[in-house]
């Protein structure tokens, strides 16, 4: 160990092996200390959560634990739990979700058709792909895989004949291989999603859609032909009015035509129908979709030099986030009616989906002047001393920059915007919420019932919007192009 | 040598309508005006239109017609011999006593959530995180719906309250027990104790509307001590930068706060009025709604949890190196978040607040899951089903509504310009 030197001193020629910390100083112990009880403030913090948890726990696990799935009323559950867990017992009666899950999830739309909704989510999702996981083919494979075996899986539960399945079971691997092989090209899917979930979900005569499709056709057309000779302004207006006399005048005649000769489509589905998840699903998804653009263009305005439009578009604005959205929405019922010609009566869901766009796009429009008016002046002044001009410098210099700054603002109106579809049962629709759990509690066999219905319909909303949330931390962490 | 000469001078032609960016902008707002009030003209015509087919037209007159409707809750006096507009009224101002009420418990909550989400203590952190993320993915409504029915449904009926004297003589206590023998919240509403004076003021009535002088008299002191004590305050502050030393001042502060507020109470013989149960509900003290819970209870965890974040994502804006500058100056973690800190995280937190109020306000329509009179239950409800006149009760309500949200907004953003940073 130690060398002992003619004069008696020591001298050590080894290192002592470091000593353990002491107890107190490592592992469980030490976290405990330093996260839980590191002051006295900490202490009755940590005293204080765990009786609460306790608390939390002991009064809702049994409740959860006594559940009864299997059950034709709540007298039945009741007896059940009883019988199981002594009469002072409570539990919860998960038969009604087992009865009546199709109805939170699909309101009254016909049962033997419930393939065309659950096809049309689907689709959405691998169409949604390439907006989410622009051109990288690993995320796209995954999500489009997954999305196509579950899809299937959940068609196949809903027993379809098998000529179908095998149908379905192509098209879908169409999709994964055109992931695969081409990831970009999946947003042509997503260019005519709309008019495909129109068609599956409402159903009707297949040659509406098409005509409606042939619009777009014709616009892009037109400006093709014209661009050169006209310039880019011109051409879009040549080609909107082109598409506007189409839609407005020739369609309905030509398209009642080709039904007449060629009657192809399946069967009509009306908006009453629709209700629970598929109506909100049907409302927010549009309604998110279609606010972006107008969103866009409403900032845009908002901070334009053009005294009218700068105008038009601040009071659209402030007005329409001054009024609470049920105000709007009951606008859509009651006082659309009396600004649209006499005797003209369209669909109610339609009506609100128009309305809350429009509420959605105000909110939108905030959020996207603060990225706006985060990028420093210099940005566009760049655009402009490149020589690009007004559409150009927006779509190519400023845009990309102030949406990455404003994503997290816009994912959140995009979650309050589907969680505002809960609002539609207040105006007489089937909202999952309000609409059809009513509906359900109504019923005598069921009658008594309120946490589960509510518990069940908010787990799902908890799902979906939790998912948004997080999705936008990953595409902000994603764009992040800064050091810091 | 050459001089830089203007442009020679382009004579006008009609394209340079579209292509020159100089005229360009007047041709597009030009077209937009036309289109806007074709659109205008085509809206109107059609509303003429629609009017006379149905025999309608725009009076507002019913506001000044019997309502023949009743509202339990009711801040001046209402009875349903009352006007239409006069239920209008309650109605905004039961809206206005939601959404105070509202934002103040909804800052509370969500700066004690958010403060307590940044803290170092594991659990506490974890269940603020579990509060917020909860609160804020689930829509409002549900919250609602599911306070309601938590009040109505599992809360004891007032008959379990009641001990009759077979169960004294059996030693049996009732089901349910009044809370310090003030509070009693039953399955039809929520009662707690009156505060009532012995000797009052007299009440004048000021446009039909009644005004309790006690009241008014109140406030003034209340007004009044806080100035001076501000004022007092000041003379301190002058003096410790004069001298150097501060002279104690808490219970001097205090004496000016509540003593004289204390003093006007007790000289109009301030006493509590507490509920008592009689017959088969309870009597006396406040009776407060469920419909009113409910949407307050809910509204604030809601808007509490859209606070917490805000006020979360304000204190982790404010950089390390200050609270560290702080703490280096000596200064201990109070004052470091009192003098360092929060002056500079308000600046951040305070925009965001302002939207979460004015949300918090226009959510509190969200009265009708529950069947609360709020001005959309009076004015846009029964109102407009009685008188069938939904345009202008529509666009009153919007009208009302606009102008409370403008309100608020304008509040809010006057005290943002006094505690934002003052830069150049």
């Amino acid at each position: 160990m130690s060398v002992a030197s003619p004069n008696g001193s020591f001298v050590r020629t080894e290192m002592l092996s470091p000593e353990a910390p002491p107890l107190a100083e490592r592992g469980l112990v030490k976290w405990v200390r330093e996260n839980l009880f590191s002051s006295v403030l900490n202490t009755i913090l940590t005293l204080a959560g765990l009786a609460f948890v306790i608390y939390a726990i002991a009064s809702a696990l049994p409740w959860f634990l006594n559940g009864v799935w299997n059950a034709k009323d709540l007298k039945e559950c009741r007896a059940i739990i009883t019988a199981s867990a002594g009469p002072e017992a409570t539990g919860a009666c998960w038969a009604l979700i087992r009865e009546r899950w199709h109805q939170f999830l699909f309101g009254f739309y016909p049962a033997d058709l419930y393939w065309r909704p659950v096809l049309a989510l689907g689709l959405l999702l691998i169409s949604l792909a390439p907006l989410l996981y622009y051109g990288l083919r690993r995320a796209n494979v995954m999500l489009v895989g997954i999305v196509s075996v579950a899809t299937l899986i959940a068609l196949a539960l809903l027993d379809h004949d098998i000529t179908h399945l095998l149908l379905f079971a192509a098209v879908f691997a169409a999709l994964s291989a055109l992931a695969s092989v081409a990831p970009k090209r999946l947003i042509w899917l997503t260019l005519v999603f709309p008019l495909l979930a129109f068609f599956l979900l409402w159903g009707g005569s297949v040659w509406g859609p098409v005509g409606v499709a042939a619009g777009f056709v014709i616009l892009a057309l037109v400006y093709r032909l014209t661009k050169i000779a006209l310039g880019v302004v011109v051409a879009t207006g040549v080609g909107v009015v082109a598409a506007a006399v189409w839609w407005l005048m020739l369609q309905t005649s030509v398209t009642t035509a080709l039904h007449a000769l060629m009657p192809v489509g399946i069967p009509p589905v009306s908006s009453d129908q629709f209700g629970g998840f598929l109506l909100a699903f049907v409302i927010g998804v549009t309604a998110i979709g279609a606010s972006l653009p107008i969103g866009i263009l409403l900032a845009l305005g908002r901070r334009s030099d053009m005294m009218l439009i700068k105008t038009l578009c601040v009071g659209f604005i402030e007005f329409v986030r001054g009024v609470p959205l049920i105000t709007v929405l009951f606008t859509a019922t009651l006082l659309l009616g009396y600004f649209l010609p006499p005797q003209s009566n369209f669909d109610v869901v339609l009506r609100v989906i128009i309305l809350v766009t429009f509420f959605s796009a105000a909110y939108l429009a905030e959020v996207i002047r603060g990225g706006l008016a985060a990028l420093p002046k210099g940005q566009s002044e760049a655009a402009d001393a490149l020589g690009l001009d007004y559409w150009q410098a927006q779509r190519l210099i400023i845009m990309p920059q102030a949406l990455k700054v404003s994503i997290p603002g816009i994912v959140s109106s995009f979650i309050g915007l589907f969680k505002d579809t809960t609002l539609v049962a207040f105006v007489g629709l089937m909202d999952p919420l309000k609409g059809v759990t009513t509906i359900v509690r109504a019923d005598v066999a069921w009658k008594g019932i309120y946490w589960e219905p509510y518990i069940f319909v908010g787990v799902i909303f908890f799902a979906v919007c939790f998912g948004m949330s997080r999705y936008s931390m990953y595409l902000e962490q994603k764009l992040k192009t800064d050091h810091r | 040598m050459t001089l830089a000469a203007d442009a020679p001078k382009e004579a006008f032609r009609l394209s340079m309508l579209i292509y020159d960016t100089r005229y360009r902008s007047y041709t597009i707002q030009v077209a937009v005006l036309v289109l806007l009030l074709l659109f205008m003209g085509w809206i109107t015509d059609n509303t003429i239109k629609n009017l006379a087919e149905r025999g309608k037209d725009i009076s507002f007159n019913f506001l000044w017609q019997r309502a023949g409707y009743d509202i339990d809750q009711q801040l001046i006096p209402y009875t349903n011999d009352s006007t239409h507009g006069r239920a209008a009224v309650i109605g905004i101002l039961n809206t206005l006593v939601v959404a105070i009420f509202g934002c103040l418990f909804a800052t509370v909550i969500g700066v004690v959530a958010g403060v307590l989400r940044l803290s170092k203590n594991w659990l506490v952190a974890r269940i603020m995180t579990v509060y917020v993320e909860v609160f804020r993915n689930v829509p409002v409504v549900l919250w609602i719906i599911v306070a309601s029915v938590f009040l109505t449904e599992t809360q004891p009926q007032p008959r379990d309250y009641k001990v009759t004297d077979e169960m004294i003589a059996a030693g049996e206590s009732p089901k349910a027990e009044m809370l310090f023998g003030a509070f009693a919240i039953t399955g039809r509403s929520t009662n707690m104790p009156a505060p009532l004076l012995t000797r009052p003021l007299p009440t004048v009535e000021i446009a039909t509307v009644p005004v309790s002088l006690s009241l008014l008299a109140f406030l003034a002191v209340v007004i009044g001590s806080v100035m001076v004590n501000s004022r007092y305050l000041a003379k301190v502050k002058a003096e410790q930068e004069a001298t150097g030393l501060r002279p104690t001042t808490w219970w001097k502060s205090l004496l000016i706060l509540f003593g004289p507020s204390i003093a006007l109470l007790v000289a109009m013989g301030l006493h509590l009025d507490y509920p008592a149960l009689k017959g088969f509900n309870f009597q006396g003290g406040i009776s407060v709604s469920h419909a009113f819970s409910a949407l307050l209870v809910a509204l604030s965890l809601y808007t509490g949890a859209f606070i917490a974040e805000n006020v979360r994502g304000g204190i982790q804006a404010i950089s390390r190196g200050q609270s560290e500058a702080a703490f280096a100056l000596g200064l201990r973690p109070g004052r470091a978040m009192k003098l360092v800190i929060l002056p500079q995280a308000l600046r951040v937190i305070i925009p965001p607040l302002i939207s979460q109020y004015l949300n918090l306000t226009k959510n509190t329509s969200l009265g009708i899951a529950v069947g609360y009179l709020d001005l959309r239950g009076t004015l846009g409800g029964i109102t407009m089903n009685q008188t069938g006149r939904e345009m202008e009760c529509m666009l009153l309500m919007m009208g009302i509504y606009l102008v409370i949200s403008l309100i608020v907004s304008s509040v809010m953003n006057a005290y943002n310009n006094a505690v934002k940073l003052k830069e150049r």
